[in-house]
């Protein structure tokens, strides 16, 4: 029977990670770094903005660099590991230029910094101690508002009934779900009402949207059917993709329903009415 | 009597197969009301998050201690078991793990065997090679046993007809049967007891899989809820039991929190009806049982997958099922729709190993990276990861030297260059500047079809203006313009 294992590296076997203990928050700094997204960047500037502004509002300097695109996902995502590679690199030379805080408007992309460029960049001992620096200091919006500067909000809306789509990336790898709920219940006037199969996925996952499109059609569909059953009259979330996602098939079904990204939300909120900087 | 199982006309791809799955409301029903309440019995099964978070990390560790010395322990297992009477058989091919079977049943001239429920069988694809060969097969499992009887495969890994409703069943046991039709749960039961009692007397073999092969005393642990696993391996003179190699644990203590990580992720039970530990044939003394017990022990790709590190996490795998109960993909698509064995998430990532990646290249993208299937694993495969890394294997060149059988599957020179077009873009700011600048200006002139995309959503159109503009021009007020 030794045969069998002719080709086999002995003791390869890996062991899962220990839990991660529960975050450990700085204090608020100074000044941070957005990283904005690419999909914020093209399609949701405005929330990119009030994400800004709501950081500003706490009395964090925001640093926004020219020079960053995309945090690599895409390519990774979709297995082309060495391209991906590339552009987390660029990624990662920029944001280290600075060494601030990244504050990042999307749960999955803030995913990309905490966790999956240390895989990208398991074969490289230097870099990866610089990969470990970055994911020390990303944070997710909601996370970095709620916990780090402990952020109060008065709300000046009038009453509302939203729904609230955690991503898969916010719930699953950042834990970071909740803190968008906490920052809801600050809002006086807004009630979250629950949907149906809250935690599941709503079917955008990147490249698996064109891949799977059959697939990934019916998961959006039953998503934006649970969302307009709940009785909410909007949705907010904290990733671009979904949001993408979520309104692109609401409006493909001609529904009046539609969501938005929760910086935008909660700028409203505490504004009484948003401010049009938004050319 | 040829009784050929791939019945199944469905389409030849995985989308094919999703889109028909797709349009099958009732089947879609059936799946989301039974992975609906698996979910629920699985939370209600772990009331304390930390107890279960601490089983779980200790099924992993035991699991991976298990593997990190598979070699010694399954000679230590085939030594025990042969001290214990049982003949132990080693199969690399599934023929050959077949024609082992066959072998036994032969030379017993068996014709009749009644089979509990084994995963490994279905890889062999076990009954049609024996019915190829005159000999009967019956499946005793009740959810393989409708499976059987309407010619079709298993949909789950531990709830074979779960595609299945009461009233679909209750119309195949009439049509087959010739059973007056009832809705009635326990008297569909009834049914397929009266029929399979009979058969246990009558065979001549049976056939049973194994859910822990224990090394230190020569033990087979297999756990049911039906009985029939035990009339499997106790009634006809001769028990022949399949499994595969990474199967074996050291010893009787492991054992204990892994049954319960497997009974509890699986049904949410705390326990199943029935554990068995089968330790040998009949004693000289003894009134009952096989009078003959036999393993075949099947590699089947699995020590590909143990020679790679990162891959050899797959072989943690105890079957559960818990991955697939909670896949937002398997709940929609179906067991069929995957097309192989194995379906579901742990599907994706053990089928390559078996019958490589060239055979199911869409499986690895037929996942949102979701992770609840990784969040759920009793033993903490990280499903995903693995996911990802056969979304690799699968666009490598091909005439590279390839680290998963039928790597490379995938490959395409088209989109290798439009990956390549999208790393320039994403390296180089002035370029991405630029883009930004056009898609934004020139947002009207945005394609009102964008491939797939648009199946599902309305066309993307661009923003007035991109956050780097916005964020410049408000920074630039704000008092000058870091970065």
């Amino acid at each position: 029977m030794s045969d069998l294992f002719y080709d086999a590296a002995p003791n390869a076997t890996r062991v899962a990670p220990e839990r991660e203990p529960e975050r450990q928050y700085p204090e608020k700094p100074e000044a941070i770094t957005l990283f904005g997204t690419c999909v914020v960047d093209l399609f949701f500037p405005e929330a990119g903005l009030d994400a800004i502004r709501l950081l500003e509002r706490e009395g964090v300097r925001v640093h926004f660099p020219q020079e960053q695109s995309c945090c690599g996902q895409p390519a990774w995502t979709s297995g082309y590991r060495e391209e991906a590679k590339a552009v987390a690199r660029a990624q990662l030379d920029i944001l280290d230029r600075s060494g601030l805080p990244v504050v990042v408007p999307s749960g999955s992309c803030a995913g990309m910094f905490r966790h999956h460029y240390r895989a990208l960049f398991d074969d490289e001992p230097d870099t990866l101690k610089r990969v470990e620096a970055l994911a020390e200091r990303t944070f997710e919006l909601t996370e970095f508002l709620l916990k780090v500067c402990r952020v109060q909000l008065a709300d000046r809306g009038t009453p509302s009934k939203i729904a609230l789509h955690t991503s898969c990336s916010a719930r699953r790898e950042m834990n970071t779900h909740l803190h968008a709920r906490e920052l809801l219940q600050q809002l006086e006037s807004v009630e979250r009402v629950d949907h149906d199969h809250e935690s599941e996925c709503c079917g955008f996952g990147g490249t698996f949207s064109v891949r799977m499109p059959e697939v990934s059609g019916a998961m959006v569909k039953d998503k934006t059917r649970s969302l307009m059953d709940s009785g909410a009259v909007e949705m907010v979330t904290a990733d671009g993709g979904c949001l993408m996602n979520i309104n692109g098939s609401l409006e493909k079904q001609k529904e009046s329903f539609r969501g938005r990204h929760l910086a935008s939300f909660l700028w409203e909120r505490i504004n009484g009415a948003s401010e049009g900087e938004v050319a | 009597m040829n009784q050929r199982i791939p019945v199944t006309e469905l389409a030849p791809d995985f989308r094919g197969r999703a889109e028909e799955a797709l349009a099958d409301g009732q089947l879609r029903n059936n799946f989301r009301v039974a992975m609906d309440s698996l979910m629920t019995k699985r939370a209600n099964a772990f009331p304390d998050a930390d107890e279960r978070e601490g089983l779980r990390e200790l099924g992993n560790r035991l699991k991976a201690g298990a593997l990190s010395r598979l070699p010694d322990l399954l000679e230590q297992l085939e030594q025990k078991l042969t001290e214990n009477g049982v003949k132990v058989h080693w199969a690399e091919t599934v023929e050959e793990a077949n024609d082992l079977v066959h072998g036994i049943i032969e030379a017993r001239k068996g014709r009749q065997v009644v089979k509990g429920k084994s995963m490994v069988s279905e890889e062999m694809e076990m009954n049609d090679y024996l019915a190829e060969r005159g000999i009967e097969c019956l499946e005793s499992d009740m959810g393989e046993y409708i499976v059987q009887l309407d010619n079709e495969k298993p949909s789950h890994i531990i709830m074979p007809a779960i595609h299945k409703n009461a009233r679909q069943v209750s119309k195949l046991f009439h049509e087959k049967l010739g059973e007056p039709e009832t809705e009635d749960v326990n008297q569909l039961i009834q049914i397929g007891r009266r029929t399979l009692r009979r058969k246990f007397m009558d065979a001549d073999v049976g056939v049973s899989g194994v859910n822990f092969a224990i090394a230190e005393t020569g033990t087979l642990l297999l756990v049911e809820n039906e009985g029939n696993g035990r009339m499997s391996t106790t009634a006809p003179p001769v028990h022949i039991a399949v499994t595969g190699i990474e199967k074996v644990v050291p010893n009787l203590r492991d054992v204990v929190p892994l049954v319960s990580l497997l009974t509890r992720s699986a049904l949410g039970q705390p326990i199943t009806t029935y554990v068995n530990l089968i330790s040998g044939p009949r004693k000289p003394d003894e009134l009952d049982g096989p009078e003959e017990v036999h393993l075949v022990l099947l590699d089947n790709g699995r020590t590909g997958a143990f020679a790679d590190a990162q891959m050899r996490q797959t072989l943690n795998c105890i079957r559960c099922g818990a991955c697939m109960n909670h896949c937002p993909v398997y709940t929609r698509v179906g067991g069929h729709t995957y097309g192989e064995v194995y379906p579901g998430p742990i599907g994706k990532i053990i089928t390559p190993h078996m019958a490589g990646l060239d055979k199911v290249p869409d499986h690895p993208s037929a996942s949102s990276l979701c992770g609840a299937c990784g969040e759920v694993c009793p033993v903490k495969i990280p499903i995903p990861e693995l996911l990802q890394r056969l979304r690799q294997e699968n666009v490598k060149d091909p005439e590279q030297p390839q680290q998963v059988k039928g790597g490379g599957a995938k490959y395409s020179r088209t989109e290798r260059w439009i990956w390549r077009g999208w790393q320039m873009l994403n390296t180089r700011p002035g370029l991405y500047r630029s883009f930004l600048w056009a898609a934004t200006r020139f947002r009207a002139l945005a394609p009102k079809k964008a491939g797939p995309w648009t199946e599902n959503h309305s066309a993307p159109v661009p923003a007035r203006r991109s956050l780097h503009d916005l964020a410049a021009r408000h920074l630039d007020n704000n008092g000058g313009r870091p970065s």
